[in-house]
């Protein structure tokens, strides 16, 4: 407690003196350690390139310039591809993380002991690699494809939709789960009457937002041949092609844009 | 009809909340559960349909012993204990004929409560009782749309759906302003004499306790300290549950209170209202004091 007296009244300061010193230290650390960085940094640096980088910008600008309009025959069937990707595989997603969710969450799970460990790993696991590596792995496994990327997306999906399900899971207000128990009713109509209504906001919610992020997200799997409007932007890169590079990218922006839209307007239905 | 036998219970952090209490109650008698704050009333309602494990003693409905039970045996019983919470304790995002039906989740099998397919029979009870309780035409409505008064009826007809044979009930009027206080425990003293329903009621007010029960029980850090009509509930009775203070200047004040209430309620067109819930009120509770 930083209160000293001064002429017999108490005088309240935030810090202590020394703390003070302490936290000024601290700063000056930092913006030491910054400086070094900073050092490291450009050392490596050939900046012939960096200037040179806004006259090959305008280069490769005026080259992507104007977009291949006509190329558009070409990606509307993969863009359908790429949007069945994101939307089978968040399915697939769901279907696996609300069970692992209700395994997971303290407040559901059947065995604190054994099942909500192995649950929680799942959820780890699936969220620690991304729906590239995925669709890497399984391109190799399964052979490239539009199923790759599905599972792809799907596996990704578990961790996230089941991550955020179980936290909502557990805020849940345990005084109506009280009522109905006391209701006399079964396991499963606590469930039903009890759970359910009170996540179901947030579950929705989840739901579209990772729709919305594997749409973004299955644009690339392509890349590494799992299918989709990503096999186009390949091609289109390997053979310098960049017309038809920007007529993609500005597909995918307008795609986007559309998913951002509807993920908006159906969080803001349920909620 | 309701029998504790010598229930105790210990909370794992090693509190005793209940020491040993042993109490009857008889058809139709409602019993008021008084007691300072954790001396250990909700723990012992919940401990009668058992949300709240017993470390020991028994409990016996109707001769029945409940505290052995588990499973199925235990939700039979359950379905005729009938629960009003403080909070209310509805299921917000449910309408409140959904809340008023999951009365009947003890009686259906899963796939008519999932499919919301109740028996004919269940949903006509139903309706009767937002009758009773005043909101016949709200039986559409999501639960949080209501306010506290309306969804703490939503409750007392939940529980009565439940065709019960005790109601326990836990602060019902901790979450409500003195008028409609009043209005609920009004409401939950004529449906008990209704249907001769005993019940056990946790409050913390004690003029309210005074004014709707028959019997009082006054619990301190888990044991009964006073059992008696609420006439014997006198300063030196209500020193010994909760401890020492001014108990004649708060009663006077709450008295002046609750009179205001009942003014302001006269003057807002409250009778009309009131009129809806039951004949005469205040003749009933001049009959009582």
């Amino acid at each position: 407690m930083p209160v000293r007296e001064l002429d017999g009244r108490p005088v309240w300061q935030r810090r202590t003196t020394r703390r003070q010193w302490a936290i000024w230290a601290g700063w000056l650390a930092g913006v030491m350690l910054f400086v070094w960085c900073w050092k490291l940094m450009t050392g490596r640096t050939i900046w012939a390139f960096v200037w040179d980088a806004p006259r090959q910008a305008a280069d490769i600008g005026s080259r992507m310039l104007p977009p291949r309009w006509s190329y558009i025959d070409k990606l509307l069937w993969p863009l359908w591809d790429t949007l069945n990707i994101a939307t089978l595989g968040t399915l697939l997603g769901i279907i696996i993380a609300v069970p692992v969710a209700f395994l997971a969450a303290r407040n559901t799970t059947p065995s604190a002991l054994f099942l909500r460990p192995v649950a929680l790993f799942i959820i780890v696991a699936s969220r620690s690699i991304n729906s590239l590596i995925w669709a890497l792995l399984l391109v190799s496994m399964i052979g490239p494809g539009l199923l790759a990327g599905i599972i792809a997306i799907g596996l990704r999906s578990i961790g996230f939709v089941g991550k955020l399900l179980y936290e909502a899971i557990e805020e849940i207000d345990e005084s109506q789960v009280e009522a109905v128990r006391a209701t006399g009713a079964s396991g499963a109509q606590v469930l039903d009457y009890g759970i359910v209504p009170q996540i179901l906001p947030a579950f929705a919610g989840i739901s579209v937002f990772r729709w919305d992020i594997n749409i973004r997200e299955s644009t690339i799997l392509g890349l590494v041949g799992a299918g989709g409007i990503g096999l186009q932007l390949q091609a289109s890169l390997n053979t310098l092609a960049w017309p038809q590079v920007t007529m993609i990218l500005l597909l995918v922006l307008g795609t986007v844009l559309v998913s951002e839209w509807v993920s908006a307007k159906v969080r803001h239905a349920v909620i | 009809m309701l029998r504790l036998d010598n229930l105790a219970k210990r909370y794992k952090t090693g509190d005793h909340a209940l020491r040993g209490v042993s109490l009857e109650v008889d058809r139709g008698q409602i019993v008021g559960l008084i007691g300072p704050s954790g001396a250990g009333k909700s723990t012992l309602i919940r401990c009668i349909n058992r949300l709240v494990e017993p470390t020991g003693g028994k409990v016996y409905l109707n001769d029945v012993e409940l505290t052995s039970m588990s499973g199925a045996d235990l939700r039979r019983v359950r379905r005729r204990i009938g629960m009003i919470f403080q909070e209310y304790a509805l299921v917000e995002r449910l309408t409140v004929m959904e809340n008023v039906l999951s009365g009947r989740l003890g009686y259906v099998p899963f796939w008519r409560s999932f499919l919301r397919r109740y028996p004919q029979a269940d949903v006509d009870k139903a309706f009767a009782l937002l009758e009773r309780v005043g909101l016949a035409e709200h039986a559409d409505k999501r639960a949080d749309e209501l306010s506290g008064g309306q969804r703490q009826r939503v409750g007392i007809a939940r529980a009565l759906e439940q065709d019960p044979e005790l109601l326990l009930i836990d602060e019902p009027t901790a979450s409500l302003d003195p008028k409609t206080s009043r209005q609920i425990m009004r409401l939950i003293r004529e449906i008990c004499e209704e249907r001769s329903l005993p019940a056990v009621i946790n409050i913390h007010d004690v003029l309210l306790a005074r004014m709707f029960v028959d019997r009082i029980i006054g619990l301190t850090a888990g044991e009964v300290v006073f059992d008696g009509p609420p006439a014997e509930l006198d300063d030196a009775v209500l020193t010994r549950i909760y401890g020492a203070e001014d108990w004649t200047a708060m009663q006077t004040a709450a008295a002046e209170d609750a009179e205001d209430a009942e003014d302001a309620a006269a003057a807002h067109g409250g009778h009309v209202r009131r009129a809806a819930e039951g004949e005469r009120p205040e003749e009933r509770l001049a009959g009582l004091a």
